[in-house]
């Protein structure tokens, strides 16, 4: 594989969560019955620094939720080992307020389409609506964002990682170049289980 | 993970870490409005149970239907087991519909390993004879390191009818296993003669190891399984080796009080000490549900060995 190519720097991704949150606010007017819930094990630390902006405008505080979504993941059973779980914690009811996904990087659709039903297990929201950092396109599913801080146009088989200062050390968004796609796509290439969730 | 759970000997420590770690998550879904995940949506489980049970059967059967598993129970009364068939025609008809893991109680050590020579899906020791309980001792091993923050260095006394107790040999195998300090404490005809062998040490005399405890797990007499020369009389049990309420006095503060169910109060445990703060007994019951998510999650939500997705695929979750 090549090395990485930077797509988004660190001062990127701050202007593009500040317009994001500008964004949300603006759709409903006001911060009102919003919650927003972040999809581990990026999405989280995203929604969180969405909240802190959004106060900032606002100055009114947004309760966080994250949400792991494994147990909804449509390749469950398909892959060799359960797949690790990690925290899930929304401590307020999601009923009849609008709910913003995060996530870090939007791609098959399909993590979304889990978070979703997994939400419906909290609540029914008034509405639900999709914050992502990027959108690198290739979707298997009818879903599209509300709210994308830069669409990226990517091959199907690269990489793309997104790294945050809570976890990583510092914020970047970077795309590695994936080999030509081999003959078991499927069942080899590691990007792919990667990407069920991105 | 091992195929099957049959004893704390099937699992490592990292397993073991595992295990309480995804029951932690489990725990979550229990509080929400909707307490059931589609984890395991197609999926079989069979409780088979030829031993009297309340917690853990439902407990099991909980488990697998918050994980949208099908559940088939399956007891001795009311099944073909009541009409004298063998342990094995049973196990290969459950084999026959389809069984993805088979929860199995039996009263003979053994009987669990025994089905995982006749049939292809995972076995989970539910308890066998004065073998193992596995998945107890898990449910233990979780309310300890949640409330205690650790497992490490823990001191645990276990406290009675060790002997026939698969209880007291499922959580000592596997505090021993986390690293934690065990005593056994009973009358010395209820302590097996192989228990040193165990990594643990015996002692006669609850009110010396008392004042130094973090937990103190008490045994249910098991009148079923004794005859009644192991001691003089229950009185006398519960003078020596109950938990009484000027026991309970002496524990450290912040020491837990346990016990596996059913409760004999005024035998080894005095009905106001089982109800004490400190007693985390019905915790035990809630956080077994969580356990047993957990397990039947690891043992069943992969394809298993043969399964062809990608391994590294942790590594490359974005």
């Amino acid at each position: 594989m090549s090395s990485p190519r930077v797509l988004l720097d660190r001062e990127d991704v701050r202007r593009a969560l500040t317009r994001i949150a500008h964004e949300i606010i603006e759709r409903d007017q006001g911060a009102d019955d919003l919650v927003l819930v972040g999809i581990a094990n990026r999405g989280d630390h995203l929604a969180r620094r969405l909240a802190r902006e959004i106060e900032r405008i606002e100055g009114r505080r947004v309760p966080v939720g994250v949400l792991d979504i494994t147990f909804y993941r449509d390749d469950i059973g398909l892959r060799a080992e359960a797949p690790e779980v990690h925290e899930t914690r929304i401590d307020v009811g999601i009923g009849d307020r609008t709910v913003v996904l995060v996530d870090d990087v939007l791609f098959t659709g399909r993590t979304i389409r889990a978070a979703m039903d997994a939400l419906t297990d909290f609540g029914r929201p008034a509405c639900i609506r999709l914050a992502v950092l990027v959108d690198r396109g290739h979707r298997e599913l009818p879903i599209r964002a509300d709210f994308v801080g830069k669409n990226v146009p990517t091959h199907r088989d690269d990489d793309v990682r997104v790294r945050v200062v809570e976890l990583d050390g510092d914020d970047a968004v970077e795309v590695r170049e994936g080999a030509p796609a081999s003959a078991g796509a499927l069942a080899g290439n590691a990007d792919d289980a990667g990407e069920v969730r991105a | 993970m091992n195929r099957h759970v049959l004893s704390m000997h099937d699992l490592t420590r990292d397993d073991v870490t595992r295990v309480l770690d995804t029951a932690g998550s489990f725990r979550e879904v229990g509080s929400r409005v909707i307490k059931k995940v589609p984890a395991l949506r197609g999926r079989t489980v069979v409780n088979f149970f030829l031993e009297n049970s309340t917690r853990t059967r439902i407990s099991f059967e909980l488990a697998a239907k918050r994980l949208s598993a099908d559940v088939i129970n399956f007891s001795s009364s009311g099944s073909s087991v009541s009409k004298g068939e063998s342990l094995k025609d049973t196990a290969l008809t459950l084999q026959a519909m389809g069984a993805d893991a088979i929860v199995i109680r039996h009263s003979s050590s053994g009987s669990p390993l025994q089905l995982t020579k006749w049939v292809e899906g995972h076995v989970l020791n539910a308890g066998d004879g004065t073998h193992e309980h596995p998945t107890q001792a898990l449910l233990d091993l979780f309310t300890m390191r949640e409330k205690l923050g650790r497992l490490e260095g823990l001191r645990v006394a276990i406290v009675g009818d060790v002997l026939h107790s698969r209880v007291a040999r499922s959580l000592s195998f596997g505090l021993v296993k986390m690293g934690a300090d065990v005593t056994l404490i009973g009358p010395p005809t209820l302590i097996p003669p192989d228990a040193p062998t165990w990594g643990v040490q015996v002692s006669y005399d609850i009110d010396g190891v008392i004042p130094k405890l973090d937990v103190c797990y008490m045994l249910r007499v098991q009148r079923e399984r004794q005859r009644l020369e192991y001691f003089p009389s229950v009185r006398e049990y519960n003078r020596l080796f109950g938990l009484t309420a000027a026991r309970a006095g002496v524990l450290p503060e912040g020491a837990l009080i346990m016990h596996p169910g059913p409760m004999n109060r005024g035998v080894e445990i005095d009905s106001d000490v089982a109800d004490l703060p400190q007693s985390v007994i019905e915790e035990q019951v809630t956080n077994g549900i969580a356990v047993r998510m957990s397990l039947l999650y690891l043992l069943l939500g992969g394809a298993g060995p043969s399964g062809s997705a990608g391994d590294d695929v942790e590594a490359s979750r974005a």
